[in-house]
């Protein structure tokens, strides 16, 4: 994943003003401050809520109400896992148990220091080809162990 | 003339490595000296054989599948670009049972053309629905769909003719049409293939609802679950506005329409359309209460035209082919064609369009040659997470809508999963609140507040604590949700709850085990 720029005023207030004026422009606005500072600071709400005239509760309203607007920056690689009901079927949830006792990495609970985000998804659309996951970014089919220990490995070469 | 090759660009196919296969072929094929052109298409549907390898030839395509990058120098030697005979071999597309007993009407170029080419599309039959619709003028194309029985895709099943009837009626300074691209159910995938595959065609189903209800401007809500799929489609919009497809003048007619994609924010509720309108406004997609309906005050409080992707996409079809040809296809007050989606535990998972009627078993037994695991089918969940779960002896039940729902279930966005004997159904149950309380909005009560009550009640049946009392809780519970909700999704969590509890009895009378986590 390409290296996210760090947090700036100057570049917000510039991210902002590209969507600024597009009706309803707030989701467009957070993804282009999620893609390029990959989180959205507390600053960034402020200066949005200036450039579209809402109040800053209504625009940390709007932030906090979708789960991709994470809050604070991500170090390392994400792996998105589906846990919805196709990927169950498949055992996606062995899956989870797997990351936990062998590689001591349980979703939606920070990277460990180990360099790889994994993070609760309810479907990805890849529903024939499950258990199904995202690796930052890229689609992997048919996920199993070798497959989730390949990728731990690759996120801690790339980590250290 | 260089050769052409046929390999899917489709995220699920790239899931199992078409990028590398396309690498290696193309590779191989330079180390040969020989001329050969890679063409990236959508995906068949058949996701087993992906990555599928596809070849013109005078008898047809011919396709290998599932290709790996090791078979690159083997196709070669067999000479795969005339057809020739290999292990991957699976002799002509068009043969393959799994398609041959298909009715496609909405995903019959998907995997066959270019998605980003428009002039593959009109060569293969695109562009004829809005040139009619051009030619019949806007009363009358509405008329068309009115006749032809559509009903919306996305899962409520109301009658589109009469919801575009009714913003066409409406006067107001603007309207706007939407498309519903949030596709969050699991075990759903159609949207985000015919996205990928075949752009242009839901461009066109969309550009003419705008031209026949008078609205100059859409936009598409895309779930950013799916960053292919809006990639490709933003790609698409570029290209159908430099083939006047979108623009001042649609395809040199005096009507203008334009799109916009919008990417969704991880929010499963912004399926429901009045909390995607909302979305759309860049406010929290909480649900509005209806009346009044979206085509009256929808988008920005204007008349809004909002359907599903599938919805727009059989527009077209039915537009060029009359509206008569396309209620042929069905039973009942179910008319025309569903694209189905096989998934789970399933041998041969997919992309199944046919027309309403079919049953359960025929695409989970038929076409899905049963569970992958090769255990026995214990459950088949039918329409995504808000879904009934139907035991084997209602796999006879016919998928279209007044049977699913005579049978206390839903056809929701047409997501099948299978499971095998090893399932919990319990657990099942209480993942339903689980979910419903994970992606509630909050907004009304019974579904904000009711999810996790009703998760932490088939926690005590599990551990076994006042079983019979909890079952009746349970009940009590649902009814509540499913009266007193705002909308589907804490109004349709009974379902999925109450047939795991109607059907699977057994699973909530296991010996007490501990809840889960």
């Amino acid at each position: 994943m390409a290296a996210k720029a760090a947090f700036d005023a100057e570049l917000a207030r510039a991210v902002i003003d590209r969507r600024r004026s597009a009706p309803g422009a707030a989701l467009p606005i957070l993804h282009d401050l999620l893609h390029e500072f990959g989180y959205i600071d507390d600053a960034a709400i402020a200066l949005m809520a200036d450039a579209l005239n809402i109040s800053k509760a209504e625009a940390l309203g709007v932030v906090s109400f979708y789960h991709d607007f994470r809050r604070v920056p991500v170090d390392g690689r994400v792996l998105k896992l589906c846990r919805a009901e196709s990927c169950q079927a498949m055992g996606c949830e062995d899956l989870v148990e797997h990351l936990e006792t062998r590689h001591g990495l349980a979703p939606d609970a920070g990277d460990a220091g180990r360099g790889l985000h994994v993070e609760t998804v309810y479907c990805l659309g890849n529903c024939a080809l499950s258990p199904a996951a995202l690796f930052n970014g890229a689609p992997i089919g048919r996920l199993d162990r070798g497959k989730i220990d390949a990728i731990v490995a690759d996120a801690e070469g790339k980590a250290s | 003339m260089s050769a052409q090759v046929f390999i899917p660009g489709d995220s699920s196919a790239l899931s199992v490595g078409a990028d590398g296969v396309a690498a290696a072929l193309s590779r191989e094929a330079r180390s040969r000296g020989l001329d050969v052109t890679i063409v990236r298409t959508g995906s068949r549907g058949l996701f087993w054989l992906e990555p599928l390898v596809e070849i013109e030839t005078p008898t047809g395509r011919m396709g290998y599948g599932p290709v790996a990058d090791e078979d690159a120098g083997s196709l070669f030697e067999c000479g795969f670009l005339d057809g020739g005979a290999h292990p991957k071999a699976l002799g002509r597309i068009d043969d393959i049972p799994y398609l041959k007993l298909q009715q496609r009407l909405v995903f019959a170029r998907c995997g066959l053309t270019d998605p980003l080419s428009l002039e593959d599309y009109r060569r293969h039959g695109g562009l004829k629905g809005l040139e009619a619709a051009l030619r019949l003028g806007p009363k009358a194309t509405v008329d068309e769909v009115l006749a032809s029985g559509l009903r919306g895709r996305g899962g409520a099943g109301f009658p589109t003719g009469i919801k575009w009837r009714t913003v066409a009626a409406t006067a107001s300074d603007r309207k706007y049409v939407v498309c519903n691209a949030d596709e969050g159910d699991s075990g759903t995938f159609a949207d985000r293939m015919l996205m990928e595959g075949d752009p242009f065609l839901l461009i066109e189903g969309m550009a003419i609802a705008g031209v026949s209800v008078g609205a100059t401007m859409g936009y598409i809500y895309i779930r950013s679950e799916y960053p292919h799929a809006f990639a490709t489609f933003s790609r698409a919009i570029e290209h159908a506005r430099s083939g006047r497809l979108l623009g001042e003048r649609v395809l040199g007619s005096a009507h203008a329409f334009d799109l916009e994609p919008r990417l969704g924010a991880g929010a499963y509720i912004c399926g429901e359309e009045t909390s995607l309108l909302e979305s759309l406004e860049g406010k929290r997609g909480e649900v509005r209460a209806k009346p009044p309906l979206p085509a009256i005050s929808g988008l920005f409080g204007k008349p809004t035209v909002i359907n599903n992707v599938l919805t727009f996409a059989s527009v077209p079809w039915i537009l060029d082919h009359g509206p008569k040809a396309y209620a042929e296809y069905g039973v009942g007050r179910s008319l025309g064609s569903q694209p189905f989606q096989l998934a789970g535990n399933v041998r041969y998972g997919g992309l199944i369009e046919l027309a309403f009627g079919a049953t359960i078993r025929e695409l989970v037994e038929g076409f899905g040659g049963g569970t992958r695991s090769g255990r026995p089918i214990r459950a088949v969940q039918v329409g995504g997470p808000l879904g009934a779960y139907f035991p084997e002896s209602l796999l006879d039940t016919p998928l279209d809508y007044e049977s699913m729902a005579a049978a206390n279930g839903m056809l929701g966005h047409g997501g099948i999963v299978v499971f095998d004997d090893r399932v919990d159904m319990a657990r099942q149950a209480r993942f339903a609140f689980q979910f419903c309380a994970k992606e509630s909005c909050g907004k009304c009560t019974p579904c904000r507040l009711g999810s996790t009550r009703g998760a932490e009640t088939v926690d005590k049946i599990i551990a076994g604590l006042g079983r019979q009392k909890n079952v009746e809780l349970l009940r009590d519970l649902c009814e509540v949700m499913t009266d007193g909700s705002l909308c589907a999704l804490g109004g349709l969590t009974a379902l999925p709850v109450l047939s795991a509890l109607d059907h699977f009895s057994e699973d909530f009378a296991k010996p007490p085990r501990a809840a889960a986590e």
